[in-house]
Formats: structure tokens, sequence, C-alpha cells
């Protein structure tokens, strides 16, 4: 059995989500991953990757061609692998269209070839499948697997021709709009502090940059403070916003809905500052703190 | 130009489900049933692309049991035109839905298909993206922001490091992400002309596709639960506990 894991490289290294898909896929047998646009170098330098297979063309990581070209060589592989990212969950579910087959998203367990374990309703079930179809298309939660090594591996790379890739209606790409930080990213930050609506304001809601800056954190949010327009989209932890498991957890004036519970609760450990004694985050919690957080805020800042 | 609107019958998205106790699925007797919220956005933009002169007629669908027809009359109070209930009693995957939605959208013709992005039950996120490919279209999953002009749509959608803006070409699939809109009550005056609207019914098997399931649930079972922790009384006994303790700063 080989595994193809398409796998996403940013700024010259391949996103931990992606290595942690390749960990995964390696539960298969032999894994062989494609690269779309840059990236074939450091991609050949992950250990257990037999064959980098090289799209240079397809850089925006359209949808519509990346999908045709996955399915154009799909035959050879038993399983189809991605990390559950924003290009996994876009491009992913479309090949599993071409292919005919039911996908099996956000895989957090695999317990064997073809029976995998993955959450549903938000996380308050776990659901074993097993599927029947003779090519698996699965995306995986990269909490859930230690990614493999950045380096280490010798992997040959062969550029692939774009055929059917190159003959679909697609989608054009006019503008990024990337929020620029020097923090680490949310999904493979080792701390995460996150604030909810109880900072009231974007301006508050900045009073969480100092404490990220000495913990070497990343920033999240719940939705209500996204909606709310204290902090951008792509700072959302829950259910259908990005899914985290670092180390240290803090949640900061959010009352943790089960949809935020559902993107955190796996984190190791849990602190929650919130001044409701009843808010549900204190129930996922190591640690508590019933307390004022523009009080607390200022006196953690100072105490790290 | 139409939109056409599937949308999906779910447990409320505030009910905290439990799962049954013979592991089969989870309890879904007498819990309440709404709209999946992804697909109330869905609707609204539907109903906005028609308000705003970019589409002429919306057109919601669902596939489900003849209870399903209460969020059709949800999405009509909303403002949609006419329903379509595609009726069965079997829950079908992602794929099976898209292979019924083809059949409809072949017959319908619509220039978009607005849907939400995820269903909160079975949480795939696949629907729409299967739906595109099999027929062949353009997809802008994760959807933001959307504009219509003639036969292109500029579309942004939400990107893992924040967002990214698209020329579609139509017809396309749209996946509603949570901020596109802010979807509208339905006004009791509405809810009565809903009731007035036309709503078709037929069976899923009249429409000859293939519905067959590929995933076998083996068990469904709760999550670990969290040990419960201790609460604090000051931020020193905080930063102390997370040194020595859980040895995390």
């Amino acid at each position: 059995m080989t595994a193809l894991v398409l796998l996403e490289v940013e700024n010259g290294a391949v996103r931990q989500a992606s290595r942690s898909a390749v960990a995964a896929a390696s539960a298969f047998g032999s894994v062989d991953v494609l690269v779309l646009g840059n990236g074939a170098e450091a991609a050949a330098q992950l250990p257990g990757v037999t064959r980098v297979l090289h799209a240079d063309a397809l850089s925006d990581a359209l949808a519509e061609p990346a999908a045709a070209l996955l399915a154009e060589i799909a035959s050879g592989y038993t399983h189809i692998v991605g990390a559950a990212t924003a290009i996994g969950k876009n491009i992913l579910p479309r090949l599993a269209g071409l292919l005919d087959v039911q996908p099996i998203p956000d895989v957090i367990a695999i317990n064997d070839a073809e029976t995998f374990v993955r959450p549903i309703y938000a996380g308050n079930a776990l659901a074993t499948v097993r599927s029947s179809d003779n090519i698996k298309v699965i995306t995986i939660r990269g909490a859930n697997f230690d990614p493999v090594a950045s380096e280490g591996g010798k992997a040959t790379v062969e550029a692939i021709a774009l055929n059917a890739a190159s003959n679909v209606t697609a989608t054009e790409l006019l503008s990024v709009n990337l929020s620029t930080s020097e923090r680490p990213e949310l999904e493979s930050a080792r701390v995460v502090i996150s604030g909810g609506k109880g900072l009231k304001d974007a301006e508050n809601f900045k009073l969480l940059e100092p404490i990220a800056d000495k913990l070497g954190a990343a920033i999240g949010a719940s939705r209500a403070a996204v909606d709310s327009g204290f902090a951008p989209n792509e700072m959302q932890v829950g259910q259908t916003g990005k899914i985290v498991a670092p180390e240290l957890y803090i949640a900061v004036g959010l009352s943790g809905a089960i949809q935020h519970l559902a993107g955190m609760k796996d984190s190791r450990v849990i602190v929650a500052i919130n001044l409701d004694p009843e808010a549900p985050i204190f129930r996922v919690a190591d640690y508590g703190l019933t307390a004022d957080l523009f009080t607390v805020l200022p006196e953690l800042k100072a105490a790290l | 130009m139409k939109v056409l609107v599937p949308i999906k019958r779910v447990v409320d998205y505030n009910v905290k489900v439990r799962v049954a106790a013979d592991g089969s699925g989870v309890d879904t007797q007498g819990v309440k049933m709404s709209m999946n919220p992804f697909d109330e956005i869905a609707v609204e933009e539907g109903i906005r692309l028609r308000e705003s002169g970019a589409a002429k007629e919306v057109v919601v669908v669902t596939i489900g049991a003849q209870a399903a027809q209460d969020v059709l009359r949800t999405a009509m109070a909303m403002g949609a035109d006419r329903a379509i209930l595609v009726k069965t009693d079997e829950t079908l995957e992602p794929r099976a839905v898209a292979n019924a939605l083809k059949a409809i959208i072949e017959r319908e013709n619509p220039g978009i298909v607005s849907m939400g992005k995820q269903a909160i039950d079975d949480d795939m996120n696949a629907t729409g993206q299967i739906l595109a490919a099999k027929l062949g279209w353009p997809q802008a999953t994760f959807a933001s922001k959307v504009t219509v002009s003639g036969e292109r749509a500029e579309i942004t959608r939400e990107i893992d490091g924040g967002s990214a803006t698209y020329g579609v070409p139509l017809p396309a699939i749209i996946t509603a992400d949570l901020r596109l809109n802010e979807p509208r009550y339905a006004s009791l005056p509405n809810i009565m002309k809903a009731r007035k609207k036309p709503l078709e019914t037929l069976e899923l098997s009249s429409l000859g596709v293939d519905t067959a399931p590929r995933l076998t649930t083996v068990s469904v079972a709760e999550p670990a639960e969290r040990q419960a922790g201790v609460m604090l009384n000051s931020v020193a006994e905080l930063v102390e506990k997370l040194k020595t303790e859980a040895k995390v700063i």
C-alpha cells in the first residue's frame, strides 16, 4: 500500500500540520507527497517520504486544478491524505467527488487501513467509521499526530505533467490578505492565549499581546470575539475555526461554548480566567481563576 | 439568474448531544431540531442576491424525512421563493447528498448554489466540494464576501493565514462561512406568508441516483472527560502552579 500526501509548504518550510499528515500516512505503507508550487526541496528532506511529486505551476493551490491532478494520479495509491487545513478541506473533498468516494475528514486516530476515528457534533461524540472505498480520501487533525521531523530524509523529486489540471474551469486568485505576525502559528504553538467577549473591545484585546510575547504564545479568540471585531477571523478557535492542542491554553474572558471547547479541549494544560464562576470553561480547566481579567492580566504580565 | 440553496435539518446548535447507550449513534429522540446555522447564512446570502437584483429567484431544497419541511418553511419565511423536499428516511452521506443535489440542479439550472460550508451534526465540510466536482463547476468554499456581476462573482474566502479574494466564473458552488452575513429573523407576517409558498415533495428514489453508503459506523463513543481542575485565588498561585506542578512555563 502506498499513500499520497497533499503537502503544504509555506515560506520554504513544510507546515507542521502537513508533517503530521505524513506521520499519519506512514501507517498505510510507503509515502509519496505532492507539492503545489515551490517547496519540493523542503519536502524531499522529510523523513519517511519516498517520492516528491512537484506541480510547479499550481502555486495558488486552487481546488479545481489540484483536485483534477490528484484524480489523475490517484489510482496508484490506496490512501490520499491531507491536513485538515483550509487548503486540505478545500481540495480533498473535491478530489473525493471526482473519484466518487466518500471522504473522511478530521481523522483523529487510525485503527487500521480502512477504519478511522473522527469527531462529530463539535467533538461531543467520536465516531469510528469503516470505509469500503478503494481509495480512501482523508484529512487528519494535526494536533492528534506527532509530526515527522523537517529534515533527515532524502526523497526523489519528479516534476509532474498537468494534463487534466490545465483543462478545468477554475477560480482565479485575485489577491491575498495575510495577517502579519511574528508570533507562532496557532496550530503549532506550544502556548496559546485566547480572548473572548469579556475583553469588551478590540483595544482591550491587545492586553493579551505582552503576555503572549513573554510566553512565546500564539493568540486565539472565541467566535464571539471575532464576530464583534476584536480579532480577525484566522484567530478563531473552535468547531469551525482552528483546532489547537498546545501544552498550555489560557482562556481569558471567554465562557467556553461547546463550539469553542471543540477547538481546544485536547490541550494538555488549560487555564481559565473568568469573572463568572459558572462559566463552562471552568469545567475543562486544570486551573481556574474567578477574577476580573482587567486586574489579572497586568498582574500576570508582571509575574512572568 | 436563480440561486439554489440546499439546507439541512440538524440537532439545534445549543443542544449538547448524548451518545446512545448502545453506541450506535447519538440520541436525537425528542431533541430540538433546527436549520443548520451555516445554511441559514447561505439562505440569507441567496435572498440578498435577489434583493440586490443579481438573482431573480431563491429556491431551497432539503433531502430528508417529512419533518424536514419545517426548515424549508423557515427558509421561505426568511424570504426564499419556493422549496423542494426530496423525501427519504435514510441518513445520507455527503457523496449521496451531492448525487441527489446534482439531479435537482440539472433540472433547476441555477447560476449559483449557495450552501453552508459544514453541517454541525456530522461536521463533514464536504458536500459542496463533492457537488462542485461532480458538476465540473468551480467552487468558492468558506466564503466571507460575495459580489456578483453578470456571469462572474468575486468571492473572498477565509484561509488559514487570513483571507483571499477570487474571481469565480458562474455557475459555481459557494459555501458560506460564519461571517458572510447575519441571517435575518423571520417576522410573523412572513411566517404566515411562507405557509402559502410552493413546496414540492418528491421521493429520493424518483431521482434514480446512487445514494448507497460507503462508510459503516462501527461505533460512536463519548470523548474522554477531562478531570476537574482546581480553583486558585491569585495570579501568584497560578504562575507557581504552572511552573512547578504543570511545568509548562
